[in-house]
């Protein structure tokens, strides 16, 4: 028996390529083949005229300039190539101290560990338990050799928007540079980078209905900045990433992002109200708790904790549903998510706190479906939880000596 | 991750979930894991004036492999004597509900729980 597949409410993992968007790829990949960096030949210069509308397409979603916008294989190599390359450049010059925060994507985390073991010391702020950066403590851990800030515009687990006009401020004042992986906001709210004190701003296609495999990196060129190259090679994207441009790709990312920019503030809309809808379904049931500020927050993002019911198995329960479970358990480290950690959120509930992310596709029946599901299964589990049975009972669990492993 | 079948059946149709009074004659009450580390396993026994286990409770906070773990104990030590109950292993549960390596330690905690409760159940009957 092959069961139907799941509803998809994962749209921060993943989403689907849109098929107007498949549509204009497919001819780059047979007919209009050739290599962007052919200048002697018809091929080459068709490649090229893609690639370059493409990427005007993508400076326009953002208020960038063309010239402005390098081409990546994705969000994680933009942020590997804006925070070394800003870091190698100008660590000698300005100092060799970077911050960022806590909840960042392990795309910044790991790249500033990375920093770390190059002699580089980082500063990993804390979050408010909203889930927001405190920019009094932000404005405190600036330093004079501070030379870069690495934040992230919208939260992937919590969908939480950052103020990152407030804190490019700040880094305008220091003379310090301004890092945004934005991988998560592209086609979900506004960006006009010709107004923000923004220098490198990382994006994705895949997160935006474009293909995997593409992304860009947006750097600032009034005032001018530099990055030290990490893959070396033809020359290509004036020397910041070598390597043959993928036109397809290209040309699928330039699309989504101009269907994004066209179709934005009508999906917005559309997506906010499915989200309270979702909310206002399962708001009815005890003891649910949601995971960051609700009017700093994208429309498309969902992540709630069912208090006394663990994690990954809810997730079982809910196999009719592709969520994401801010558990980690299906790892043997048994760790909750380090994004709710970081909001202060007791352990049993960042163990049981599920992301939902909607999009362009999801509708309404599938929403009614996912909270009927959503109050069944939690009371269910409830009804099998110690911990349910010890809370209805008056006991305070946090005074209870736990028998920990 | 993917579950075996007999986990989806436990999970699905978990056995003898419950609770039995504390205080009720001939009961015993393990509690073992913390929420903390995402699990939390309550096996209650009732053993009867000869021993044996007469019949079992469990409430389980945990993923699939815990609440199968702690499901299928309770259908094992009913019939056995805590003696008996005492002998079971978590590799014979692990192995029961062909548990991955990185979830052997829901079958650990299972076993914890059948210890707590058999002591549990002696301290507060030690006569019998």
């Amino acid at each position: 028996m092959t069961s139907p597949r799941p509803i998809y409410l994962d749209y921060s993992a993943t989403t689907p390529v849109d098929p107007r968007v498949a549509e204009k790829m497919i001819p780059y990949l047979t007919n209009a083949f050739g290599n962007p960096a052919s200048r002697s030949h018809a091929f080459g210069w068709e490649a090229e005229a893609a690639v370059e509308a493409a990427r005007a397409e993508v400076a326009a979603l953002v208020g960038a300039d063309a010239k402005e916008i390098i081409w990546t294989s994705g969000a994680t190599e933009s942020d590997n190539l804006a925070i070394k390359g800003a870091a190698h450049f100008y660590g000698q010059e300005k100092g060799r101290h970077l911050i960022t925060v806590k909840t960042e994507h392990k795309a910044v985390l790991d790249v500033m560990r990375e920093m770390e073991r190059q002699g580089f010391s980082v500063t990993y702020l804390d979050v408010r338990e909203n889930g927001l950066m405190d920019l009094e403590a932000f404005a405190a851990a600036l330093r004079p050799d501070t030379s870069l800030v690495s934040v992230m515009l919208v939260n992937n687990e919590i969908g939480v928007i950052q103020p990152i006009e407030a804190i490019g401020a700040l880094c305008r004042e220091k003379g310090v540079l301004f890092h945004v992986d934005a991988a998560q906001a592209t086609g979900k709210i506004a960006i006009d980078l010709s107004a923000l004190p923004v220098d490198l701003m990382s994006f994705s296609a895949h997160k935006t209905y474009g293909p995997k495999g593409i992304g860009a990196l947006y750097v600032r060129r009034r005032p001018r900045v530099r990055l030290e190259a990490q893959m070396h090679g033809g020359g290509h994207e004036r020397g910041f990433r070598s390597g043959t441009l993928a036109t397809h790709q290209i040309v699928g990312m330039g699309e989504a992002f101009r269907l994004a920019r066209e179709e934005m503030a009508a999906e917005t809309a559309r997506v906010r109200k499915l989200r309270d809808r979702l909310l206002a379904g399962i708001s009815g049931m005890e003891a649910v708790y949601v995971n960051g500020d609700m009017e700093a927050r994208i429309a498309h993002n969902l992540n709630v904790s069912f208090a006394y019911v663990e994690g990954e198995s809810l997730m079982m329960a809910l196999k009719e549903l592709a969520v994401s479970s801010g558990s980690a358990c299906t790892s043997a480290s048994l760790e909750p998510s380090y994004v709710l950690r970081a909001l202060g959120r007791e352990d049993e509930l960042a163990h049981s706190s599920i992301r939902f992310t909607l999009g362009r596709f999801t509708t309404e029946a599938e929403i009614d479906t996912a909270a009927a599901l959503l109050r069944r299964h939690v009371g269910r589990l409830r009804e099998m939880s110690p911990l349910w049975e010890m809370a209805k009972a008056g006991i305070d669990l946090k005074a209870v000596q736990w028998s920990a492993r | 991750m993917t579950y075996s079948a007999r986990v989806i059946d436990h999970y699905e149709n978990p056995r003898n979930v419950g609770s039995f009074a504390q205080d009720e004659d001939g009961v015993g009450t393990g509690m073992v894991g913390a929420p903390a580390c995402g699990d939390v396993m309550k096996l209650q026994i009732k053993v009867g004036q000869d021993g044996v286990i007469e019949d079992a409770r469990f409430k389980t906070y945990g993923c699939g492999s815990a609440i199968a773990s702690s499901s299928l104990v309770t259908e094992w030590v009913k019939g056995k004597t805590v003696g008996e109950a005492l002998e079971i292993k978590n590799s014979q549960i692990a192995e029961e509900l062909a548990l991955p390596p990185v979830k052997i330690h829901c079958s650990v905690l299972a076993e914890d729980a059948i210890r707590a409760a058999v002591a549990d159940y002696r301290k507060k009957h030690p006569n019998r």
